[in-house]
This record gives C-alpha cells, sequence and structure tokens, in this order.
C-alpha cells in the first residue's frame, strides 16, 4: 500500500517522470504513455486505446487541451490513417437529397458555429462504484471539456430533407469490428431529441481533432454522455424505427428506476438507453487524503450540467454538514465545465473533510447516496475529499 | 491562419498506434486465453477489471461469445474462466 501511495504521488505531481499512477482502487495500477498526438496520459487498455485524462489537468483551465482530451474506443479496427480531404459523410435513409459530404462542404456550405461542451464517458467513474462491476475501470478523468466548431447537424438534416416518418437519425462511424460478427458501433438519437447545440464538429479548441478524438469530424451532442458523439462520423441514417442495434438494444442501458438506480441483487426492472448526464462537481487543487499547509487558501474546482443553467456550486469544509456559497468562475455556456471557488482557512493539526455540491436551475443537485446499476453509469455522488493540515 | 487552418482540416493524419504487447500471464489454459481474448483486445482488459467472481468471469466470457461474436468453443468457456480466476486472485 505504501508503495501504491508513493506511485500515485509521483504520478499527480510528475507526470512526465512517472511510469505509472495507481488510481484508488482494486486492480488501478496504470501506465502513463504518450499515444499518438497525445501526452501521456493513463492507460486502461492499450487497445482499443482507452486513454484516462490525469485529474491535475483540470486545474488548469476550463478547456482541456487536445492533447490531454480522454480516449475511448470500443472496436480495435481503427484505421490509423484518415484523410480529411477524401472522407465523405453520408447523409441516407429516409432523406428526400441524399448527400455526400466532405469536410469542406461542411465548412463552406453550412453556418460555422461554436460551443463549448463537456463530453464525458458514460462508464467514467465506474471504478468508484461499491459494489465494483465490471467494464471499463476509469476513475474520474473519463471526460473533458472544449470550444467544438462545426456545422449543426439540424442544419445538415434541414439540407438532405427529412422524410414522413422518419423518427431517428443513426450515426455510423469509421470504426470497426476485428471480427465479422462483432456488432459494429451504431448509436441513435430520436429526432424528438435532436437540437441546434448539436454540431457535425471539424475542429477542436480551435484545431483538428486529433485522430484518437474522431479526426476528421465527429458529432457533439452537448449534454448527453460521449457514447452519442460518434468519432470519424461517416453515416448519417434517418430511419422509421426505434435502433435495434446491440449498442443501443443491449448495451448502455440504464434502469428506467427513480434516481436510474437499483440495489445489486435487483433484476427485472425495465431498462432505458444512457442519454443526458447528471449534474457533477469536484474539487481539482486538492486530492483525497493531501496534506494542506495551514493557513488561509483557495479550493478550486469545476462544476457541470447537462445544459441546465447552473445556479450555484456550494462548499462544505466538514463533509457536508454546513455548506456555504463558492464563487463562480467565466460563463463559458451551460455545455461546459464552470470553474469555482471557496476561501478555506486549514488549522494546523486538524483534518477536515472537504466537499463540493452543484445545483442546477431546475434544481437537480447531486446525490448524497451513490447511485447504483450494473453498467456503472451515472455516478454524481457529492464528492469528499479527507485532507490533513500540517 | 484560416487557410492554414483549411489545409490541416484536409490533411491526412496517419498515427501508429502502440502495439498492446503485454501478454497474459502464465497461468491454467492460458492458451485458450490468449487466442480467444487477444483477437479483439489487449490482455490489459483482463487485469483492470475488479475482482470476480466466478459467475461473473462467466457472464463476461459468454457475453463475448454471444453478444461480441467471439467464435469461443462452448467447451472451453469454463477453461478459460478457470484462467481468468487466477489471474486476479479472487476466486
Amino acid at each position: 500500500m505504501a508503495i501504491a501511495r508513493l506511485d500515485f504521488l509521483i504520478g499527480t505531481m510528475s507526470a512526465a517522470a512517472a511510469t505509472t499512477v495507481t488510481l484508488p482502487f482494486a486492480n488501478g495500477t496504470r501506465p502513463l504513455e504518450a499515444f499518438p498526438q497525445k501526452r501521456k496520459l493513463i492507460v486502461l487498455t492499450p487497445r482499443p486505446p482507452q486513454l484516462e485524462t490525469p485529474f491535475s489537468i483540470f486545474n488548469e483551465g476550463v478547456l482541456t487541451p487536445n492533447d490531454a482530451f480522454f480516449v475511448r474506443w470500443h472496436l480495435a479496427g481503427i484505421p490509423q490513417s484518415v484523410n480529411g480531404a477524401t472522407h465523405r459523410i453520408k447523409v441516407h435513409g429516409l432523406v428526400k437529397r441524399p448527400l455526400s459530404l466532405s469536410v469542406d462542404d461542411l465548412r463552406t456550405k453550412y453556418e460555422r458555429v461554436e460551443i463549448v461542451a463537456v463530453n464525458q464517458c458514460s462508464g467514467n467513474s465506474r471504478g468508484l462504484f461499491s459494489p465494483r462491476v465490471p467494464g471499463g475501470q476509469w476513475d474520474n478523468g473519463a471526460m473533458g471539456n472544449a470550444r467544438w466548431t462545426g456545422a449543426r447537424l439540424l442544419d445538415v438534416l434541414k439540407s438532405a430533407g427529412l422524410k414522413e416518418g422518419a423518427i431517428q437519425i443513426r450515426f455510423h462511424g469509421l470504426e470497426k469490428p476485428v471480427l465479422p460478427t462483432t456488432p459494429p458501433f451504431i448509436k441513435a438519437l430520436s429526432i424528438d431529441d435532436l437540437d441546434e447545440s448539436m454540431l457535425i464538429a471539424y475542429e477542436m479548441n480551435g484545431e483538428p481533432l486529433p485522430l484518437l478524438n474522431g479526426y476528421p469530424v465527429r458529432l457533439v451532442v452537448p449534454g448527453w454522455y460521449a457514447t452519442y458523439w460518434m468519432k470519424m462520423l461517416a453515416e448519417i441514417e434517418a430511419i422509421d424505427t426505434i435502433d435495434d442495434n446491440f449498442w443501443m438494444k443491449t448495451a448502455y442501458r440504464i434502469p428506467d428506476t427513480p434516481g436510474n438506480t437499483v440495489t445489486p441483487t435487483e433484476k427485472g426492472y425495465p431498462t432505458i438507453p444512457i442519454n443526458k448526464m447528471t449534474i457533477r462537481s469536484f474539487v481539482t487543487n486538492v486530492t483525497d487524503g493531501q496534506t494542506l499547509h495551514p493557513g488561509a487558501q483557495t479550493i478550486r474546482g469545476i462544476a457541470f450540467t447537462n445544459g441546465e443553467r447552473l445556479k450555484s456550486v456550494e462548499f462544505s469544509s466538514d463533509g457536508g454538514a454546513t455548506w456555504r456559497a463558492a464563487k463562480l468562475g467565466a460563463n463559458y455556456g451551460n455545455f461546459s465545465f464552470r470553474q469555482w471557488e471557496a476561501p478555506f482557512n486549514a488549522e494546523r493539526g486538524k483534518s477536515y473533510v472537504l466537499a463540493c455540491r452543484a445545483t442546477a436551475h431546475d434544481g437537480e443537485t447531486q446525490t448524497t447516496v451513490p447511485v447504483w446499476n450494473p453498467g456503472g453509469y451515472l455516478r454524481n455522488v457529492i464528492e469528499t475529499y479527507k485532507v490533513s493540515v500540517a | 491562419m484560416k487557410i492554414f487552418l483549411l489545409l490541416a482540416a484536409s490533411a491526412i493524419v496517419t498515427v501508429t498506434l502502440p502495439r498492446a504487447n503485454v501478454p497474459f500471464k502464465p497461468g491454467p489454459n492460458v492458451d485458450l486465453a490468449t487466442a480467444n481474448c487477444r483477437t479483439c483486445h489487449s490482455a490489459a482488459y483482463v487485469y483492470t477489471q475488479p475482482p470476480l467472481n466466478r459467475a461473473q468471469w462467466t457472464a463476461e466470457v459468454l457475453k463475448m461469445k454471444n453478444a461480441y461474436g467471439a467464435p469461443i468453443d462452448p467447451a472451453n468457456v469454463d477453461k478459460i474462466v478457470d484462467y481468468l480466476l487466477t489471474q486476479d486472485g479472487k476466486p
């Protein structure tokens, strides 16, 4: 344990020099490695690549740098060379005018739109579930916040013209299964759920997307979990049924129960496809178990919603017994991380449990008891950080 | 700047992803695990899982076989589970 702890501190304080980190759960040791177009990130799996952002990155700014942005692919058939000039996005199915759009078409024929939005893996924080569940064992770093630039999905659909009867839009990317028997990765959104914020993005933080984040274009679905943000978007297909492919009908399902939570032994409850994100907040300049210097200091963090206006972030230094309002930072829009800060006076020799709680304008707030579901989704418990002062 | 971005966005981007070279550790039926699991994913998919029991590992292997179409011989399912149970130390 002492070794694991040391290893974690090295990873936090000097990521450039460390070769591994140990996340705070069993079997949590991970290599740190730089993949193409990426700095050293936490390697969950190398093939297909799943890379986690070290949490300290979130303290450095409201936007997550492209080379630090988390990576999650489902299938190992990822093109290692993509031609942004010849790539086409095919719009077909129940449309009046089928289209085959190049990236330049998207840039020149449609309005250029920007939005800052959080992209969070459905399974972010799965490793923190208790009891644990199988699946990708992420800590809290399978998320990032970027400025996305592209064409509105609705504008593209309008130019193709949906036919009567279309009820869902399916999205295909260039990611392919290794075996022909593996279901291809396809996701679908209901037409009723589409809105002006959704983009086909050709830029991420003002630059082309890194290949591992979906170069040359990916779908941006602000407020929704990243499973819908199709990378290397290649097909947009209007259909007249509720999509029943594996990735919608079987995988990525959440309990259709109050709070989308169940007990570990519960069976037979209805499920629905995962959809919008739950509200969350984190401290970014203190880690759990850290020893603080005594005296007046500022605790900093981030909060985000699924598009509702953020009403408040509150900070507690007594484990949530009492709360006080934190000061909110610059507003980058309702889908972005929002930075916050709160003053804190740490007395020498004392221990504290720091906590933060975000509340949206519609009243949604974080849970005091962690949600549990077998997929390991939607975690948004009030985060706590035990600190001592010396 | 805009021209630069246009050019950059039209470029061919080529990467070489690191090879997933980490093998499965020695154990009973390791050859079956290697042949059946590493076709589609790296061994890290196993080593990063929490300690799972036999029922949970069996469910995972059957998910790979039935949902993801891994061509696992039904006679080998239990043998692969035997191997996986030796790898996280929590049968």
